[in-house]
């Protein structure tokens, strides 16, 4: 065992092998979606499936996401643990109705007398021309909603480990993977998300940050890719003489908010950088919870630096100037702690 | 088991009068210290969807059906809650909202919960066909006969989500049950107005058998019911039912019901489904007017029992409004 540890693989292989592992030992755990058969869903997250458990428990559906998304209420409550694969988060406005009304809110409106372990996988990020239909990030949309949990992962350790923690909850959650770090060949890949992945199964809590990076002067908090744009900012203004601290969410319901406060209370500064929509979002959420927490014990008003309120658009020169960005980062934090 | 004997028919005349007696009852109730009209006062605030006139297919088709098998109703699902057995008292305590109800009050009168028997309804127009289709899966996953009814009004039948179901539910031969209660309406618009072709037609560009049935006649409704679900437990696939019923009431209580005719009101009250059984009853001798009388006193008893039980029963805690929305905690 000790000797595969030094075995790093893509993010979507450590998620099909969490899924795998899963399903060997449960056999309440089946999968439904669009090309996840055959073809291993279109970032590959289901790579393998098929031919190891069969298109019973591995089921290629038609483009009918409210009917097999809706249809895992219905097993859930017969005591299954279904996964539902919504290929691109873009398209939840056809399913949102089963999502919302339903998955969320049964187990609170049966008083807790229905549990709904369901697990949505989703693909989100956009950084590669895709527009407006298929790039957006959206798990602030689904964090407003009580009742589900929220996991986005930046690398494939933590993303086996949390999609095998999100299969064995009992309840619904959206498990959100970043298309620019699935380590797709036909996608540029953020090289550092390719990490060891022990090949037992191992699960990581929902609701527990990481500090990926420890600093002293500011913290950035962030989540999926922008993770790395806050870390290569943070190496390099080491550099520069600032220590930046950079947290990992992993999941954004339930949200650690110990792990947050404890940071920015030591720094005192804080950055929150977020590639979802800025407004009434992740960002918004974290700068409210440290201005009700620390409000003026802060060095420094809290910034965001998050996708502004506008669709994304196709052409390379316009989606890259919105993204938000390792130079955004390090302008930001050299304005917050200079001035 | 199920042959249509006197036995049978004295069941299928208690559980419509039982729907029929409550949903006048709770009728009643519901309007108390509501004057002048406020939704939000009295022991049952809010919207409230009553199914006088739609025993039939409840009745009809639950009488079939083992505790096993999955009920998902509409917001309009009283009478298919009382048919598939849910507890009426703890039913009429969730619609007062009260601590004793089905969910503890959270739930309410359009979102009824009872695992014990496997029923549930909803608000949402059309969302009962895709969870019907996930029952099925898992009837076909532990190589069970329980099967599911997906119940859905005339209105529903024009949401995309039964399109989706019929087509999945046919292309992997699912255990499940499309029964449509089509009274005519969606809320104020006809269905003439809002639905083109025929309903069951639908089903058969699936290659899914349907049958149209009038709902004014329980007996049509127990022998298609039984057709449908011996084909589904035996692994044939869906159904499609389409029962004609009548809706006596408003779409909701309060409805002034300004865009019905009058000879619309005159054609459903002529179609009443439990007047009709209660005919055919005495003409074939099954029961008396004695009989009839000492059946609807049983009925009047069970009902007084369950909103007693809901009246002296505690609101729920306020705090406990923040409970259960996740599982543990």
């Amino acid at each position: 065992m000790e000797v595969n540890m030094s075995r790093k693989i893509e993010m979507y292989k450590a998620i099909a092998e969490g899924i795998s592992q899963v399903m060997e030992n449960d056999d309440k755990v089946f999968i439904m979606g669009e090309d996840i058969g055959l073809y291993g869903g279109i970032f590959g997250a289901t790579t393998g499936l098929l031919s190891k458990f069969g298109s019973e428990r591995v089921k290629d559906t038609p483009i009918s996401e409210s009917a097999f998304i809706g249809s895992a209420v219905g097993a859930a409550s017969k005591g299954f643990r279904p996964i539902v694969e919504l290929m691109f988060v873009d398209f939840f406005g056809v399913a949102m109705d089963q999502i919302y009304n339903h998955i969320a809110k049964i187990h609170y409106m049966s008083n807790g007398n229905l549990k709904m372990p369901i697990t949505i996988l989703t693909a989100i990020g956009g950084n590669y021309s895709d527009a407006a239909q298929h790039s957006q990030n959206l798990y602030s949309l689904f964090s407003h909603t009580p009742g589900l949990k929220i996991v986005v992962p930046s690398n494939s350790y933590d993303a086996k480990g949390l999609v095998i923690s999100s299969i064995e909850d009992d309840n619904p959650v959206i498990f959100f993977f970043h298309k620019g770090l699935m380590g797709l060949n036909w996608m540029t890949l953020i090289e550092e998300s390719i990490q060891e992945v022990p090949e037992s199964k191992y699960t990581i809590p929902l609701g527990k940050a990481n500090i990926v990076k420890k600093g002293e002067d500011i913290t950035f908090i962030s989540i999926s890719r922008m993770v790395y744009e806050c870390l290569n900012a943070a190496k390099e203004l080491d550099i520069e003489g600032i220590s930046a601290e950079v947290i990992d969410l992993r999941t954004l319901v339930p949200l650690d908010t110990d792990t947050i406060l404890n940071s920015v209370r030591k720094t005192g500064r804080v950055i929150i950088v977020d590639e979802d929509y800025q407004n009434f979002s992740m960002s918004s959420e974290i700068v409210a919870l440290i201005s009700e927490n620390l409000g003026l014990s802060l060095k420094t008003n809290p910034k965001r630096i998050a996708y502004p309120n506008t669709p994304v658009p196709y052409s390379k020169v316009l989606e890259k100037f919105l993204l938000p960005n390792k130079e955004k980062i390090k302008q930001t934090a050299k304005n917050l702690i200079g001035g | 088991m199920n042959e249509l004997n006197n036995e049978k028919l004295i069941e299928l005349y208690e559980i419509m009068l039982k729907i029929r007696k409550y949903e006048e009852r709770i009728g009643e109730i519901y309007y108390e210290e509501k004057k002048p009209f406020d939704i939000a006062k009295g022991p049952i605030p809010g919207e409230l969807h009553l199914s006088s006139g739609q025993e039939s297919s409840a009745a009809g088709l639950c009488i079939h059906l083992k505790k096993e098998d999955a009920v998902i109703g509409t917001h309009r699902a009283h009478n298919f809650a009382i048919a598939k057995g849910v507890d009426l008292k703890r039913m009429t305590a969730e619609i007062f909202g009260k601590s004793t109800g089905l969910s503890n009050g959270k739930g309410g009168h359009m979102h009824l919960f009872d695992p014990s028997v496997n029923f549930s309804c909803s608000g949402i127009v059309g969302a009962s066909f895709p969870q019907a289709l996930g029952v099925g899966i898992a009837s076909k996953f532990e190589n069970k006969d329980y099967i599911a009814i997906a119940v859905g009004g005339d209105g529903a039948a024009n949401q995309g989500t039964f399109a989706e179901s019929l087509n999945l539910a046919a292309l992997w031969s699912l255990p499940v049950i499309f029964l449509i209660e089509n009274n005519g309406w969606a809320i104020s618009v006809a269905k003439n107005k809002s639905t083109a072709g025929n309903i069951c037609d639908r089903a058969k560009a699936y290659g899914i058998p349907a049958e149209c049935i009038d709902g004014e006649n329980v007996i049509d409704v127990y022998k298609s019911s039984k057709t449908a679900i011996d084909r589904a437990r035996r692994g044939f696939g869906p159904t499609v039912l389409e029962i004609k019923v009548s809706r006596l009431r408003g779409h909701f209580e309060g409805d002034p019901q300004i865009y019905r005719s009058q000879e619309d009101f005159d054609i459903a009250k002529s179609k009443d489904p439990v007047l009709k059984f209660e005919s055919y009853l005495l003409k074939n001798n099954i029961l008396n007017h004695q009989q009839m009388q000492a059946i609807a006193e049983k009925v009047d008893s069970i009902i007084n029992e369950a909103i007693e039980f809901a009246r002296k029963s505690d609101y729920p805690s306020p705090n406990e409004a923040l409970e259960n929305v996740f599982y543990g905690g």
